[in-house]
């Protein structure tokens, strides 16, 4: 890995010498890696190259497959969330995550924010409605769906849907968003939508990105990582990376000769 | 390959529109088969039954009275008996289906999951007659000796009417347990269906916002398979109400109505059974006449099972 800048930004998660196995196989080698606090990162890279998997690993939501395991440390805020003593229930309220396709709820549009907040906090009817308003407001939908707060939320459109599991998501007051191809399912003025919304977001949240999209990640990140087969292979300041890369697999990826 | 395609001798045989012509009329005439055969069913069985119709009118659904000798006859003891057998066995099975089709998808590892799995396949090829023997020689004894006393005495359930009766192992709990054994594979296999069909990011989804495995399966993996899940309760449901052979051999076939589950009762398809041989003439139509109602009832279940469906859908906007 080539690091240029001097760490400026406190860092957020720190992650040291991760490793990642899918059973005998291994997916992640030695991933080391800064996170700064209130700054979105863009994980890129070629398919398959463990965008995902790394990712999969902050939050731990891979411990749900048997046969995948992390070694090495996480470390969010002085504690390395890998460690078994963690309460994984706590960590996922703190890192929350969007995945590829939006993932509503089979329930209304107002339960499906409503649903975090139950799941962690006791809250009075007209808070949950109060929350729940402010949660849909963070995200531009509230005008959108004032009116059908009671509708199923799969009977919005897709961009709004995942505009809705974002705020589910930011309701229970994270402090880390992970986002897994956020809009590689979401059509162009949805797209956008959601990549202004990163932009404001960032200032109460730390938002780490996975993007197939190079536009997306210039567009909307202070800080890329370059993956490539299980590696980071380059990470810096958005900027320098699309500009000056330093490795050679960086450029030719950016560049668009091969991926 | 060009000069095959260019060559003038190659003639084509295909006609367009003939093949397709015949194919959708073949196609037709076997959907419309579906419909005589229901519209033949109900016919047959409304003609058939109109002396008993005639005869006893719509006194025949609330009465009692089953007296072959002076030719006076009453279905609702049989239909007690049936909806009766139907609830316990409902009441038994579907939880258990429930929790049976969870832990394979959910908890138990693959390995373990795809024995089981198996195993419940199995269980729904046993066929029926083989339920009935099994309850009249292992788990009527049980019973008499151990189940009922145990209700009755040890809890001292006995001082409510459903379990005050004849300790004899036969009668309405009995035939509703095995009902519930023998339904459980079905209910269970296509639960279990269900549950895989629940995509995995949507439980991913549930788990990153910080849900438990409770949580997951209630809130979000359950509402996702609501109609899959309802499907499988009427499939069971269907099959419960219908079923002859299992609960012949145990329900004590006694045309009579009781609140205790310990009494001997009937259902209607067990008392079809024990009667068509030597029925004749009006005896002969009220048995149509019960087929007739019988027919009724799992139409209804169906029409319900439909409009519980359509609800559920237009609630949740999606899902299974």
């Amino acid at each position: 890995m080539i690091a240029t800048e001097p760490v400026i930004n406190k860092s957020k998660i720190i992650v040291k010498n991760l490793n990642f196995f899918y059973g005998q196989h291994q997916a992640l080698f030695n991933n080391n890696i800064e996170i700064k606090e209130n700054m979105v990162t863009a994980v890129i890279g070629p398919s398959g190259c463990g965008k995902s998997t790394h990712l999969r690993a902050y939050n731990r939501i891979f411990e749900l497959y048997r046969e995948q395991r992390a070694e090495g440390e996480v470390i969010l805020d002085n504690e390395n969330i890998l460690s078994g003593s963690v309460d994984i229930l706590e960590l996922r309220r703190k890192i929350g995550m969007i995945f590829q396709k939006p993932t509503p709820f089979p329930m209304s549009v107002f339960d499906n924010v409503a649903y975090g907040l139950k799941l962690h906090y006791r809250l009075s009817r007209s808070e949950m409605a109060e929350k729940v308003e402010m949660g849909l407001h963070r995200v531009a939908l509230w005008d959108e769906v004032k009116d059908k707060l009671k509708a199923p939320g799969m009977a919005l459109s897709g961009g709004q849907q995942q505009r809705l599991c974002l705020a589910r998501a930011i309701a229970i007051e994270p402090e880390v968003l992970l986002m897994d191809e956020p809009t590689s399912a979401i059509d162009p003025v949805g797209t956008l939508k959601i990549e202004n919304l990163i932009e404001e977001l960032k200032e109460n949240f730390t938002i780490v990105i996975v993007t197939h999209n190079m536009q997306q990640a210039a567009r909307v990140s202070d800080y890329t990582a370059f993956f490539y087969e299980g590696h980071i292979i380059e990470y810096d300041k958005t900027e320098n990376m699309f500009t000056k890369p330093k490795a050679k697999q960086t450029e030719d990826y950016i560049t668009g000769r091969f991926g | 390959m060009n000069k095959i395609c260019g060559s003038p001798k190659i003639k084509r045989w295909k006609k367009q529109g003939l093949s397709d012509r015949i194919f959708k009329l073949s196609a037709l005439l076997s959907a419309l088969l579906v419909i005589f055969l229901m519209a033949g069913f109900f016919l047959q069985l409304l003609w058939c039954s109109i002396p008993a119709l005639k005869t006893f009118g719509l006194r025949f659904i609330y009465s009692t009275e089953w007296d072959p000798v002076n030719n006076v006859y009453g279905a609702a003891s049989a239909i007690y008996g049936t909806i009766i057998t139907t609830a316990i066995a409902m009441l038994i099975a579907v939880p258990l289906s429930f929790v049976i089709a969870l832990f394979l998808v959910e908890l138990a590892n693959p390995f373990i999951s795809r024995i089981m799995g198996q195993a419940i396949d199995l269980l729904a090829a046993i066929p029926s007659i083989i339920f009935g023997m099994w309850g009249l020689f292992v788990l009527v004894p049980i019973m008499q000796n151990y189940v009922q006393p145990f209700l009755a005495d040890t809890l001292h359930l006995g001082i409510l009417p459903f379990f005050d009766g004849p300790q004899m192992g036969f009668g309405f709990l009995t035939a509703g347990i095995v009902l519930a054994l023998m339904i459980l594979p079905f209910i269970s296999a296509v639960m279990r269906d269900v549950f895989r069909m629940v995509p995995q990011v949507v439980k991913e989804s549930a788990y990153g916002t910080g849900a438990t495995t409770w949580e997951v399966t209630f809130d979000v993996t359950m509402k996702y398979g609501m109609q899959g899940l309802l499907g499988a309760v009427f499939l069971g449901l269907g099959r419960a109400i219908g079923e002859t052979m299992a609960v012949l051999f145990i329900i004590g076939n006694t045309p009579k109505i009781s609140a205790s589950l310990f009494e001997s009762g009937t259902t209607i398809s067990a008392t079809l059974a024990n009667n068509f041989a030597e029925a004749g003439g009006l005896f002969k139509s009220v048995l149509f006449e019960l087929g007739l109602i019988l027919l009724i009832i799992s139409f209804l279940v169906q029409v319900a099972a439909q409009y519980w469906l359509n609800r559920v859908r237009k609630k949740a906007g999606g899902g299974l």
